[in-house]
């Protein structure tokens, strides 16, 4: 545990949860500060400038929608949004307006530090690594060569392939909305072409799982997009 | 209307139909019907009932097929009678019974009882009915005593799979009930089969459990109730009808009175209308008015007197008669014969205005009426003397009023021409008397197509030809020989008898079809109103009825909060005047508008549309040609009209009624049922994590770190499972509301499974899940909503079998659909109940914990996609469930790239 402890802004109206995140992130050495709406939120934020933020996006006063564009303005401090199952098209949105990750309540403990983990490592708008070479749990990546291994086995893949593994991996551990993917490796005319990325990931699970039907490195997210498992 | 000519004999057809029927009756035995509504009233229990009293009496009886389907009062009542025995077929892999035909015929007891004549024998049989048993046993002597309900019967099934939405397959034809010789109907009213059906009283198949849910609710049971109950008293009718022929009918029947009352255009009518009127309600009588159309009557009454005479057949129609409307030359043989048609006791008439000289050429309907009229009494009543007008024209007859048109004389004089040449070309070969048979010839041909007017001139030409080509000396009208004037005489009487008796026949086959006609459009109405469910399909369908036989555009309007609105879209633009009036027969109960008593200057007519005292609507009518329904026929048929539409008005609007009270008990019941099985479970996982937390906390009491962590354990499974019945419970209400968003997609059915599993991989831990799934098969689907299927049902799996038992997981897809399939080898699902695990609430073993929801939100999701969910158990034991998607067009084309990095 470090003296300085990262500071991790709580926006969420419902008390029962703020205690547990308080009580959670204390005893894992963060340091919380609470705000119970995202107008006492955003002055919070201005106020003690956090390296994380943990936003409800079921806010009394303003939508929690609101809230990650006003921050994204002038900060690049990374938000994972809080919400329901069933609202995908609004964890999309805020994901899409610059949140970089999100929960779905109910949720434990270990998913929250695990993506506050990944979310902390990305920080910055994840610089791309300086070397060459880089690895993601079991799968190895030579962006000089062109060349992947997934547990040490060569893998060939297409450019597209490739484009779309080297994404995801230098954001692993992280959701990738669909629209973020197709716009990344398609260009900004496809990002409706769902069924391109579908089709592709598809391909990518055949030459890279172990059993592409129980896929362990590439996750899917129904209705959000895909994450690459960072966990070995 | 009555089935005998003019001259009081019975119908030829009529009468060999009566003929055939006894000696039917002779030969065959009889057939005696129990007819129920609906299963449950008890047909079978007063069948046997019946059938012990016979055997007291001593009387043969023997069950051919009786199902008791275990309940104990019908079953006692099989003591004493014998049985046939069953014959045994084994149909796949099953045996069943069937009446053994060739037994019961061998055995040929006086009477045979057999259950449910619908009933579909097993393939195989000699007959595929068992209603065609039972026609063979009636040939063979047997009397059978057999039991039906209503939605059996052939004809009735359209009508009952509208009403009911559930499509009888087993009918008989409508021949066996016309067949029966006695019906007795099982009267119940709807809320004691409810109440029977509730304590399961009723016996319902298994497989039919679900259909049954939809059939038996109050409108429907009231609504076969009626049809039962219409059927039977159909049967009684004929009954009736057919001994009354077989009487002759010369004499009434002397059931009770009815009054009918002649109604003509004379002022004096609406007078002996009232009076009419207060005799019918002294007597608690129903009467009804009556006018006769006189062949070509309708050109020869004035307009005044056409819009007098449709007033006063409003009159008695508004005082409660039935109108209706005849054809004849004979006024008074036409009224007598519908009297004693419909056992009229009492004619009321009007006492004679005119002069007395106009009986003696016209005939008096007066006296013609009294003196045929053997044992109806006939009441004359003095008209209102002061209303009394020399243009009235009574309905026996009056003087054509229709300016003559020349060109039919100037046709009728053809034939005339004709036969004087056919006489002169063959004089010499022929006699005077024959060349005078040539000429009755023309005239009846004349007669015949152009009517009176111009065969009388014929006539008279005629005679006038021979006179002047044929009689000597010729070329003049001179007569020499005064013989040839009694020829004159006897030709001009023949000629004037030949084209009035042609003339009649002619008027009274013009006459049947425009009756015909009208009866023709008032069957298609009825027709396409039996088809039309709600207000708006009635007032479609009247709209287009009207438009099509009366040639003038309609439109039915409703009672609305402020005035009148219409339930169905129409062509015809009304505009504030046409809803006044509208508005105005709506809350009076009277018709309204051009040419009536009120509002006479609206462009439109509207009539309400009565039903048990209350306007369910108005019908607005723009007649055209403007004066259309100053004509009694018309009128008349557009009263008919008028009242069936308003029939179907009420039917719709108390189904409607009807349909929004079970709606709320359904809604009712649902709420309760789901508060009792939700709050157990709810309550449950609560009370756990409070007990448990509260110890935890417990200051006093001393838990070691295995204990302490056990307990947090125990509050997380049951928070874990608190989470999945809400989100559950959230699920079921977005199906049940209807406001499942499906967003669809082309997915690959590897990635839905491969999620579905990857959500489900701690439960599946444990599993050896064998997954096979079609390599690039894609289907339109919402990911998100089919993945909570596939993980439904994989959970539902991993509940409900042995730990360690496999699963499998196969997808695929077809030409038009896909299919994804969740198997297992657990305990597999009861027969029977395959379908009914998908119901809301349903647990297929009560011991398992959770709320039945899960296959109930997989329906609603497939369903929502237009898919469909099975089950089915495997062979070598465990279930298969099986979704399929219907897939529309190809794939998307993803663009290809060429190989390697």
């Amino acid at each position: 545990m470090s003296e300085v402890r990262t500071r991790v802004l709580v926006i969420e109206d419902e008390a029962p949860m703020r205690r547990f995140l308080r009580t959670t992130l204390n005893a894992h050495g963060y340091a919380p500060i609470e705000a119970a709406s995202a107008t006492e939120g955003l002055a919070l934020a201005t106020q003690h400038g956090p390296e994380l933020v943990l936003l409800d996006l079921g806010l009394p006063d303003r939508d929690g929608l609101e809230v990650t564009g006003e921050l994204r303005q002038w900060s690049e401090v990374p938000i994972i949004v809080l919400s329901a199952r069933g609202l995908e098209r609004d964890k999309v949105a805020a994901l899409d307006a610059g949140a970089d990750d999100y929960l779905t309540k109910p949720f434990g403990v270990n998913e929250l530090l695990a993506r506050i983990r990944v979310a902390m490592r990305h920080r910055g708008r994840a610089p791309l690594p300086a070397a060459a070479v880089w690895s993601v749990g079991p799968i190895e990546i030579d962006d000089a060569r062109h060349e992947v291994r997934v547990r040490q086995e060569p893998v060939h893949l297409t450019p597209i392939e490739y484009r779309l593994l080297a994404f995801m991996a230098r954001n692993a551990g992280r959701v990738l909305t669909h629209r973020q993917l197709l716009h990344e490796v398609w260009g900004p005319g496809a990002t409706s072409q769902t069924h391109y990325l579908r089709v592709y990931m598809t391909h990518l699970r055949r030459k890279m799982e172990r059993d592409p039907a129980r896929p362990a490195l590439i996750l899917n997210e129904p209705g959000v997009g895909y994450r690459l498992c960072d966990e070995p | 209307m009555s089935k005998r000519d003019d001259d009081g004999r019975p119908d030829p057809d009529a009468l060999l139909a009566r003929v055939r029927a006894e000696e039917r009756h002779a030969t065959r035995a009889k057939l005696r019907l129990w007819l129920g509504a609906s299963p449950g009233v008890g047909k079978t229990y007063t069948m046997l009932e019946n059938a012990q009293r016979l055997r007291r009496e001593g009387v043969d009886v023997v069950i051919g097929v009786v199902e008791t389907h275990g309940r104990a009062e019908t079953a006692a009542l099989l003591e004493g009678l014998e049985e046939l025995p069953r014959r045994r077929v084994p149909y796949r892999g099953r045996t069943l019974t069937e009446l053994d035909l060739d037994a019961a015929l061998a055995r040929a007891p006086q009477v045979l009882l057999l259950d449910e004549l619908a009933h579909t024998n097993v393939p195989g049989s000699r007959h595929a009915k068992r209603w065609q048993d039972a026609m063979e046993l009636l040939d063979a002597g047997v009397e059978v005593h057999g039991t039906l309900n209503v939605q059996h019967v052939e004809s009735l099934n359209d009508v009952i799979a509208q009403i009911t939405h559930v499509r009888v397959r087993e009918t008989v034809p409508d021949a066996l009930v016309e067949r029966a010789d006695e019906i007795e109907l099982i009267d119940v009213p709807p809320e004691v089969v409810l109440e029977r059906l509730r304590e399961g009283k009723v016996y319902v198949p298994d497989q039919a459990a679900r259909a049954a849910e939809g059939f038996f609710r109050p409108g429907n049971l009231l609504a076969l109730r009626e049809l039962a109950l219409r059927l039977t008293a159909e049967h009684v009718d004929a009954e009736m009808r057919a001994w009354r022929h077989q009487q002759g009918i010369a004499a009434t029947w002397p059931a009770r009175e009815r009054i009918m009352v002649c109604v003509g255009p004379s002022p004096a009518s609406a007078r002996v209308v009232r009076a009419a009127r207060r005799m019918a309600a002294v007597l608690r009588a129903p009467w009804m008015a009556a006018y006769v159309e006189k062949g070509s009557q309708s050109h020869f009454l004035s307009d005044r007197d056409r819009t007098r005479l449709a007033a006063h057949l409003m009159l008695a129609e508004s005082l409660g008669a039935e109108v209706v409307g005849l054809a004849g030359e004979r006024p008074a043989e036409a009224l007598l014969a519908l009297a004693r048609d419909r056992n009229v006791s009492r004619i009321v008439i009007g006492k004679p205005a005119h002069a007395r000289w106009r009986d003696l050429i016209y005939g008096s309907l007066l006296n013609d009426l009294i003196r045929g009229s053997g044992d109806i009494d006939v009441h004359v009543i003095a008209g209102d003397g002061a209303a009394r007008d020399e243009a009235a024209v009574d309905p026996g007859g009056g003087p054509p009023r229709r300016a003559a048109d020349g060109a039919p004389y100037l046709w009728g004089l053809l034939p005339v021409a004709l036969s004087t040449i056919i006489g002169a070309l063959s004089r010499d070969y022929l006699d005077l008397a024959d060349v005078a048979m040539a000429y009755l010839v023309g005239i009846s041909v004349t007669a015949t197509f152009l009517g009176r007017g111009p065969s009388l001139a014929a006539s008279v030409a005629s005679v006038a030809a021979f006179d002047f080509f044929f009689v000597p000396p010729y070329f003049t009208f001179t007569v020499s020989d005064l013989r040839y004037v009694f020829t004159f005489a006897v030709m001009l009487c023949a000629g004037v008898l030949i084209s009035s008796l042609t003339n009649r026949v002619r008027e009274q086959s013009r006459a049947g079809r425009e009756r015909e006609r009208r009866t023709a459009a008032l069957y298609a109405l009825t027709r396409a109103l039996a088809g039309a469910r709600d207000a708006e399909a009635i007032a479609r369908v009247a709209a287009e009825q009207l438009d099509e036989v009366f040639e003038s555009p309609a439109v039915l309007l409703v009672g609305a909060p402020h005035g009148v609105t219409c339930p169905a879209p129409s062509a015809l633009e009304l505009s504030e005047a046409d809803r006044t009036v509208a508005r105005w027969a709506l809350e009076h109960h009277r018709p309204a508008g051009r040419g009536l008593d009120t509002l006479a200057g609206a462009r439109v007519i509207a009539m309400p549309l009565l039903a048990e005292g209350r306007a369910r609507g108005a019908l607005t009518i723009v007649p055209r040609p403007e004066t259309r329904f100053d004509d009694p026929g018309q009128r008349h048929l557009l009263d008919a009209f008028v009242a069936q539409i308003a029939l179907a008005l009420e039917r719709a609007q108390l189904a409607d009624e009807a349909q929004r009270a079970a709606l709320r008990a359904e809604t009712e019941e649902i709420r309760s049922s789901l508060l009792s099985s939700v709050s157990h479970d709810l309550r449950t996982p609560i009370g756990t994590i409070l007990g448990t937390s509260t110890a935890l906390l417990d200051p006093s009491a001393t838990l070691d770190v295995g204990e302490r962590d056990e307990l947090v354990g125990v509050i997380r499974d049951e928070s874990t499972r608190l989470a999945r019945l809400v989100s559950n419970l959230l699920d079921m209400t977005r199906v049940e509301a209807g406001t499942l968003e499906v967003k669809k997609e082309w997915i690959p059915l590897e990635e839905v499974v491969g999620s579905a599993l990857a959500r489900m991989a701690e439960e599946l831990r444990e599993r050896e899940v064998e997954v096979v799934v079609a390599r690039d098969a894609m289907a339109p689907m919402d990911p998100v909503l089919l993945e909570q299927v596939l993980v439904n049902l994989l959970g539902n799996a991993a509940k409900h079998t042995p730990a360690g038992t496999p699963i499998e997981v196969r997808a695929g897809t077809d030409s038009d659909r896909a299919w994804l399939e969740v198997a297992d080898r657990g305990p597999g699902i009861a027969p029977g109940l395959e379908a009914r695990i998908f119901d809301k609430f349903f647990r297929g073993d009560a011991r398992t914990s959770g709320a039945g929801l899960g296959l109930a939100i997989c329906r609603g999701i497939v369903v929502a996609h237009g898919g469909a969910i099975h089950a089915a158990n495997r062979a070598g034991g465990g279930v298969t469930f099986r979704l399929t998607l219907p897939v529309e067009g190809a794939p998307p084309v993803v663009p290809t790239e060429p190989a390697g990095a």
